[in-house]
């Protein structure tokens, strides 16, 4: 079974996978306990719009989507913030214009555009330089935000009482949604727009049944996505299997296995 | 910036202080000037802007018009070091995964604590035992009863040493600390470092006979003074309207003077 890794596509599928474990782990604990799940996914709908608009006008899909996918992010927060409309209508409002969107893009390129379908399913085996590169960007970017984690996991707990002792809550907001849609635009690429979300959300949620602190949930929702990424590669490998898919379930199995072990207590 | 105490400043200044939500007027020129050291009880209607109030001391919501400072400053020049905050423990969102510990950790840091250090762990631990909470320390928050809750949102408080407590009805709605056992608590804290307590409360009798001061609120300010004079049956019937309960007051109020 180790030889597999010495195949240089594979080494190339897990280190891209282990990045992106790493950054879904580190940011999916504040998207679940922040009751933004919907928001991956949302954001992933939004991203594609912007890879449309990028091969509509004959840019690299990639640049086009990370400003889209960023200022669809912002505009979220900014809904979330200035009216009374719920976090989940916000993002399902600009999901469903981003998509639109992207669908009519594709359309006025009026040629066969498989390249889309990449983003669709996305295709972790074929990871290019440049993906690798820009996911190890933002590992690197995230990495200079570990002295923020205090702050925003403070203003996760109690927003309130983060705001009175002057945590800068809104601005947090802004920075903490940017963020996340980079993390979306790079993992898309992997994973694909379909799956995106369950990266973010469901090793954070695994974490959450046996974490007895957040640090913990960060630290469990990392190991869940390590193992199932690395895990995920070699079945799919073996069986054939789609990989991105093949990952996603392996999480799905380490959350459903959790939920029945640790029942909640009282 | 310099944060040494203003000695001799009143606690909370506040003066033509008017708050609006929208065309929704929350306070409505208010004027008031606490003492440092005194224990302020604030009653009045649900609605009555009582929280507002409150959250325009800690800086959290902006005054429409009018000026507010605390410990002699303006909010936003107050080092947040020197004010406790209890929220109502309605807030707390029980799916976070936390350890009193951290909770508490929380008031000293201003921020959520990865690992504690062992100073922090002592001062914490300190802070949960003198509430009589020490055995809570390493239990997960989210499973706490409201007495525990209200123990360990004391503590948090607490830790960080603060000139000025503001507590958000921190008795009512479930099953409580004996009341006894948290004025003790307060006055304890109180007698030992002269801070000034602004608490919010539906309990007109231990208003009664804990607090040094106590306001009336109902969108104005109806009474501010010693209870006796505060929680008169004039003040609490223009505040409440319903005239039952401020006249059995007023006549319970009127047997225990007698007595
Ligand atoms: N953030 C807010 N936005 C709009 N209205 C608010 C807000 N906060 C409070 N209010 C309104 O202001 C009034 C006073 O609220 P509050 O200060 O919470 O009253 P109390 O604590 O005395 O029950 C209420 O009518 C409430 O609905
Ligand atoms: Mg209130």
């Amino acid at each position: 079974m180790l030889e597999v890794w010495s195949l240089p596509f594979m080494q190339r599928a897990l280190l891209a996978g282990l990045v992106m474990a790493l950054l879904a782990g580190y940011y999916g604990p504040f998207v679940v306990q922040r009751g933004l799940s919907f928001l991956g996914s949302g954001l992933a709908h939004a991203a594609f719009g912007g890879v449309a608009l990028g091969l509509l006008l004959g840019l690299e899909p990639l640049w086009v989507a990370v400003p889209f996918t960023a200022a669809v992010a912002l505009g979220i927060t900014w809904v979330r913030e200035r009216t009374h409309i719920r976090g989940d209508t916000a993002v399902g409002i600009f999901f469903a214009f981003s998509m639109a969107l992207g669908i009519v893009f594709l359309s006025l390129k009026r040629e066969y555009t498989a390249e889309a379908f990449t983003y669709l399913f996305g295709s972790i085996l074929a990871v290019a330089p440049a993906d690798l590169w820009a996911s190890l960007a933002l590992l690197a970017l995230t990495a200079l935000t570990l002295p923020l984690w205090g702050r925003w996991a403070y203003a996760t707990f109690d927003r309130e009482l983060a705001a009175a002792d002057r945590v800068p809550v809104v601005l947090d907001d802004y920075l903490l949604a940017f963020l996340v849609a980079l993390v979306v635009v790079v993992a898309m690429k992997l994973v694909g727009l379909l799956l995106v979300a369950a990266f973010l959300v469901i090793p954070a949620a695994a974490a959450r049944q046996w974490a007895r602190t957040f640090l913990g949930m960060v630290v469990g929702a990392v190991l869940v996505g390590t193992f199932s990424v690395f895990a995920g590669l070699l079945i799919s490998y073996g069986y054939d299997l789609p990989s991105g898919a093949t990952v996603v379930l392996l999480q799905a199995f380490v959350f459903t296995a959790a939920a029945l072990v640790f029942r909640r207590a009282s | 910036m310099n944060a040494a105490p203003q000695k001799g400043s009143p606690a909370v200044e506040v003066e033509h202080l008017t708050v609006r939500f929208g065309d929704h007027l929350a306070l409505e020129d208010v004027n008031l000037t606490v003492p440092a050291g005194a224990f302020v009880a604030i009653v009045g209607p649900n609605g009555a802007g009582k929280s507002t109030l409150l959250k325009v001391l800690l800086g959290l919501v902006p005054p429409s018009s009018g000026r507010v400072r605390i410990l002699g400053r303006p909010t936003d020049g107050v080092d947040p070091r020197r004010i406790g905050y209890v929220p109502q423990f309605k807030t707390l969102d029980r799916t976070f995964p936390a350890l009193a510990e951290e909770l508490v950790a929380s008031g000293l840091r201003r921020a959520w604590p990865g690992r504690l250090t062992p100073a922090e762990r002592a001062r914490v631990r300190a802070a949960l035992e003198r509430v009589g909470a020490g055995q809570l320390i390493g239990r997960p928050v989210g499973r706490f009863s409201g007495g525990e809750l209200q123990r360990v949102y004391l503590a948090r408080a607490f830790v960080r040493r603060p000139q000025l407590v503001m507590l958000d009805e921190p008795a009512t709605g479930i099953d409580v600390l004996g009341e006894a056992d948290m004025y003790r608590l307060l006055e304890d804290y109180q007698r030992e470092t002269g801070a000034t307590l602004l608490m919010i409360t539906h309990d007109w009798e231990a208003a009664y006979h804990h607090a040094t001061h106590v306001i009336v609120l109902n969108r104005r300010l109806i009474g501010f003074g010693p209870p006796e004079r505060a929680l008169s049956e004039r003040c609490l019937r223009e505040a409440f309207g319903h005239v039952g309960h401020a006249h059995g007051f007023a006549m319970v109020l009127e047997g225990e003077r007698r007595a």
